[in-house]
């Protein structure tokens, strides 16, 4: 449905992308991960043409964005960032003009009416899109990208400044969108994206750095194997007996977070779960565990292993 | 296009702009109208001399908000990612400005008409007149609208129009400034005074009606470069 191909964009000496390419396709739901400022907004303003890439092209089912800009943009609908919404108009106004803008070519009245009711934004028609909360803005833009049943709908961090039952509302909005279009959708959330996309990109710096379904990346980011441990007990044999432990690669101390206690870094060779191991030996020693758990990832780290492995695959 | 047009039309009687812009010329107009049928005078070629300094100096209040504020509130992002052309963006904004402005001019139809009811009065002229403040509306709109286009502060946008205006109405007073003839018949070809003026009289040039037409086109399809080039920076 769209390819994209060798994707660059300069901002004077900066590149905030550099070489992305990757393709969605037909009925996918796509997630763009990556920290804020990868180059993730840049991406999908690309997409929409709404700003040019320095080089590189975007094709929208067949219509390359530059050459044939009406037939590709009629095939999309587009949540920005910020909802482009004129305040001074009441979502019922606004919403119409959309409907001419896009030239949507079904019965006004109706189609309005069922958009509102899938966005859930039918009680606040009348009323001054000024006046209303983030919440609604947010579903009043996205009943702007749905407006003439595009066959994609790419949607720049759609949950951002929602309270928690909306984020969750949205989320199933979407997927249930996911059904009858294609969707790209960024987020800078990890568990978001596993939890909505059949597949994920992932990139960082302008690169991509990854791209596979969420079960390829969380197992890519796996983190059975990395442990953060508590025991009370003596700090040099602990780690002693730790780093005798079968499969471990390393063990380190953290220092001394509790009297006579001390937390301790373990990583086993990727694959292999090393938690029994690891409590059954402090048992035996007799030391007190007092806390045991898979050492987190932020996100930052999660890129950091991305980009270690991509390079690593590159040699490969 | 119809869908800009109707909302910009509408954005302009929704805010204070459309009716502070309205009410601003008709009492300036109103003014002078009233000085004019006080001294007793009958023709329309005083109320439309001075319309002249007001058209021009009023239509940056026109154009200010046109493009400046959907950069400034990203809704540019709602219009440019539409299937709809660069130049039906362009002309939709042009013509609400100048249906506002139009509709400011429509001032001068029932003044007229009363005129006409006490005195012998000069209808070939008025129209032909009415003619040329409509072409000099046009073309001032579509220069201004290139500042707008520029910026995404709207005063920025109005006092760069204003003093482009101010110096395109005082282009004929540079010119007896110059000795040199070319010099002098450059800067009143380019006069919009004088093309004006040439209007007022009773008599149609097709070249100052030319004239005004290419301004408005050359300084539209400008503003159009201007939200294309946006995209590639």
């Amino acid at each position: 449905m769209i390819e994209v191909q060798h994707l660059v964009k300069r901002y004077g000496s900066k590149r905030a992308l550099d070489d992305i390419s990757f393709t969605v396709r037909d009925g996918e739901i796509l997630g763009f991960l990556g920290p804020n400022g990868a180059g993730k907004s840049t991406t999908m303003n690309i997409i929409t043409g709404y700003v040019s890439a320095t080089s590189g092209t975007v094709t929208v089912d067949g219509h390359e964005i530059l050459e044939e800009p009406l037939e590709a943009k009629r095939k999309l609908g587009y949540l920005p960032e910020m909802p482009p919404l004129y305040v001074d108009m009441t979502v019922e106004e606004y919403l119409s003009f959309a409907f001419d803008l896009k030239k949507v070519k079904l019965p006004k009245r109706e189609h309005i009416e069922e958009v509102c009711g899938l966005v859930r934004i039918g009680d606040v028609r009348g009323r001054v899109i000024r006046h209303l909360s983030k919440g609604y803005r947010q579903r009043v833009g996205l009943a702007q990208a749905l407006l003439g049943n595009p066959d994609v709908l790419i949607l720049d961090e759609p949950t951002v400044g929602l309270d928690p039952k909306q984020i969750i509302e949205i989320r199933a909005l979407i997927r249930e969108l996911g059904e009858r279009h294609t969707v790209i959708l960024s987020s800078h959330i990890l568990p978001e994206v596993q939890a909505v996309c059949d597949r994920v990109i992932v990139i960082n710096k302008g690169r991509l750095v990854a791209d596979g379904t969420p079960e390829e990346l969380s197992h890519a980011l796996s983190t059975d194997h990395k442990l953060t441990v508590r025991v009370e007990g003596p700090e040099a044999e602990i780690l002693k007996a730790l780093g005798r432990l079968k499969h471990i690669e390393r063990a380190a101390s953290l220092g001394e977070r509790e009297p006579g206690c001390y937390d301790f870094n373990v990583e086993a060779s990727s694959g292999y779960d090393i938690r029994r191991g690891v409590s059954g030996t402090i048992f035996e020693h007799g030391w007190a565990l007092l806390g045991m758990r898979s050492s987190e990832l932020s996100l930052e780290d999660i890129f950091l292993q991305l980009t270690e492995d991509s390079a690593e695959g590159d040699e490969a | 296009m119809g869908a800009i047009l109707r909302r910009e039309l509408n954005a302009y009687f929704r805010g204070a702009v459309g009716y502070v812009y309205l009410a601003l010329f008709y009492a300036f107009t109103g003014v002078i109208y009233f000085i004019i049928v006080y001294s007793g005078l009958s023709s329309s070629m005083y109320l439309f001399a001075y319309s002249f300094y007001v058209s021009m100096y009023l239509v940056p209040l026109l154009t200010m908000r046109l493009l400046s504020e959907d950069r400034k509130l990203r809704t540019d992002q709602l219009l440019l990612t539409s299937p709809l052309r660069l130049s039906e963006l362009v002309c939709g904004k042009f013509l609400a400005a100048f249906l506002v402005f139009a509709l400011g001019m429509g001032i001068t139809v029932p003044e007229a008409a009363v005129i006409s009811a006490f005195s012998n009065f000069d209808w070939p002229v008025y129209f032909t007149s009415l003619v040329g403040i409509l072409l000099l509306g046009g073309a001032s709109i579509a220069v201004c609208m290139l500042f707008s286009a520029l910026t995404e502060n709207q005063i920025i946008a109005a006092v760069l129009g204003f003093v482009t205006m101010l110096l395109l109405s005082m282009l004929d007073q540079f010119a007896s400034v110059f000795s040199s003839e070319a010099v002098k018949n450059a800067l009143l070809g380019l006069s919009f005074y004088t093309r004006f003026f040439n209007l007022t009289v009773g008599v149609i040039d097709f070249s100052d009606v030319f004239f005004f037409l290419s301004v408005t086109g050359v300084f539209l399809f400008l503003t159009a470069r201007v939200l294309e080039k946006q995209r590639w920076s």
